[in-house]
């Protein structure tokens, strides 16, 4: 009788827990690490480790069907692009790589993945499922770029119109005749705008492309890693690395505290033409004011000339911005909506001062313009604030891409963790 | 390769010698191998002022940009090679054990021969270092060679 009595209560209780699992799991998607990877989030948010790969992660890609392609600083076994594959809890294997180049820009669109080198942009044509179909013959859409020693990276990033937009850094911090040289004069005209220090347009679709082929977009940015289209505008926008040295190269003029807060790193809204000034001048983000160049005549205090760009919104000095995405997920609370999210790798050139950045910042947008404060996101990359004042971070945040669940995906080009911040409070 | 060897003995024992002359005067500069508080004091101001900003208070330099100077082969080797680095900068990009560092270092030539004895010296004994110090003797006479170049 007892028996009898125990199998129906059993097999309930059985059915509720699986039915409890089951719909746990369902609902929640990929569960945050018990210590959130060791970062510092809003609440309600929390992160998991997708893979630690061991490698100089620069940007990424995920795709809906959960591969995820990083794009490496320096070649490793031969291969410039990982390929990685997500399971159901989000934790991703190495599956394989290709490409025999290293670089940071990787991008995906209308059924091709693209990527560069220092000096030449890549295609590979994908099948439905987002795979790379032929990873040994890309075609080459853009080659014969200018590479320097510095500022050799080639971000990239698409419009809707069949155009990429890849950054050609300039070789030099400030134009100056001998570079980063004790008060060493900026060379006249700075000769080195005409092929670098800026955004060129290339044709997405059209193969072996050069500057002859390409479109001098924006001038006057001195190094642009973060870049992205912002879809609610329609429009490139940029973050550009901001000079160094003002107190090592013009010591009489700018004592180390003002050398470690000028000048503002920016975020610029392009359109066709526009020029941001370097090196020519540089934004004084604590005055507010478009500065002339030590370099160029400059005496700290004089403004330069107002054709330049303004930013849309200025960051601290030297804090590094290596990856910029405009949030369009559904998965983070309404404010983060058509946001953008900054990845801050780190500054160097604070010293003595105490460094700063390794972190993700948050700059909210209200139809297409910033509105309010920027804030910090998603902190301590570094492992500790110690470690970040003296540029010791145990991880250094570099690029960003997001989930099609609209998880926020970081990558760390330190040690290759890939970070997935996801937002469960409902 | 001999030639080389000679010249290093000749430009040691010289070294040695002006050291021994100078004493009293000039002594904690001019010794070649052992440093002293004074020297390792003044090489660390001139360290602050010209080479921290991109080396870092540590010595730890930055990764892929700033090489580190602790007890890396560049620093604790070949002290002429170390000395032209102060006197030309470098701008090569070549491998510093095994990693690339993209920024150009400026020539820091207008420092004067002692100002980089004691740089030398101090960074050749700081940051977990030790080797031994440079002399002044050794900066000019390679500045000497430098020149003709």
């Amino acid at each position: 009788m007892k028996k009898i009595l125990l199998i129906p209560i059993l097999l309930s209780a059985l059915a509720f827990f699986t039915l409890f699992a089951f719909r746990d799991s369902s609902l929640g998607g990929p569960k945050p690490d018990a210590d959130n990877v060791g970062l510092k989030l809003p609440e309600g948010f929390g992160a998991l480790k997708v893979a630690d790969i061991g490698a100089k992660a620069r940007h990424l890609v995920v795709t809906p069907q959960g591969i995820i392609y990083v794009k490496l600083a320096r070649v490793k076994e031969e291969k410039g692009i990982i390929v990685l594959k997500e399971n159901s809890e989000g934790k991703a294997q190495v599956t394989g790589g290709f490409g025999n180049y290293g670089g940071t820009g990787i991008y995906m669109k209308d059924g091709y993945l693209y990527a560069s080198s220092n000096k030449e942009v890549f295609r590979y044509k994908l099948n439905e499922k987002n795979e790379v179909i032929d990873p040994n013959n890309p075609e080459t859409i853009v080659k014969g770029l200018k590479m320097g020693r510095q500022h050799e990276t080639k971000s990239l990033v698409m419009d809707n119109d069949g155009n990429i937009y890849v950054n050609i850094g300039v070789p030099s911090n400030s134009c100056q005749e001998q570079d980063r040289g004790l008060r060493s004069p900026g060379i006249p005209g700075c000769p080195l705008l005409d092929s670098a220090a800026g955004i060129w347009q290339f044709k997405k679709d059209k193969l072996n492309q050069s500057y002859s082929e390409g479109v001098r977009y924006a001038t006057g940015l001195r190094n642009v890693v973060g870049l992205d289209w912002n879809q609610q505008n329609n429009q490139l926008y940029v973050m550009q690395h901001g000079r160094d040295n003002l107190n090592s190269a013009w010591p009489e003029l700018y004592n180390t505290k003002e050398s470690a807060e000028l000048p503002a790193e920016c975020l610029y809204a392009l359109k066709k033409g526009d020029n941001a000034g370097w090196p020519f001048m540089y934004y004084d983000g604590i005055q507010g004011k478009k500065i002339v160049a030590p370099e160029y005549g400059g005496n700290k205090k004089k403004e330069a000339d107002p054709k330049y760009l303004d930013p849309v919104v200025a960051f601290p000095a030297h804090m590094a911005p290596n990856g910029l995405l405009f949030y369009t997920g559904k998965m983070f609370p309404e404010k983060y909506r058509n946001g953008a999210f900054i990845a801050f790798h780190g500054s160097w050139n604070r010293a003595p001062e105490p460094q700063k950045g390794f972190f993700v910042a948050f700059q909210p947008f209200k139809d297409g313009k910033p509105s309010g404060e920027w804030e910090i996101f998603a902190d301590n990359f570094a492992g500790t604030p110690e470690k970040a004042a003296m540029n010791k971070a145990d991880h250094r945040p570099c690029g960003l891409a997001q989930g099609a669940d609209g998880s926020l995906y970081v990558t760390d080009d330190s040690k290759g963790t890939i970070y997935r911040i996801v937002y469960s409070k409902k | 390769m001999n030639r080389v060897l000679m010249i290093l003995l000749i430009l040691t024992t010289g070294g040695i010698k002006l050291s021994a002359q100078t004493k009293g005067k000039n002594a904690p500069a001019a010794k070649s191998q052992v440093v002293t508080g004074a020297v390792m004091a003044n090489g660390k101001k001139i360290y602050g002022q010209y080479c921290l900003a991109c080396h870092m208070a540590d010595g730890g330099g930055v990764p892929n940009m700033n090489p580190p100077l602790s007890k890396t082969s560049h620093v604790l080797g070949d002290k002429e090679r170390l000395i032209k680095v102060i006197l030309n900068g470098l701008a090569t990009g070549e491998e510093i054990d095994g990693e690339t560092y993209t920024n150009i270092m400026p020539p820091h030539n207008f420092l004067k021969d002692q100002e980089i004895a004691d740089v030398l010296s101090y960074v050749r004994n700081s940051f977990g270092n030790k080797a031994g110090g440079i002399s002044v003797g050794e900066v000019k006479a390679i500045r000497a060679k430098n020149i003709k170049k």
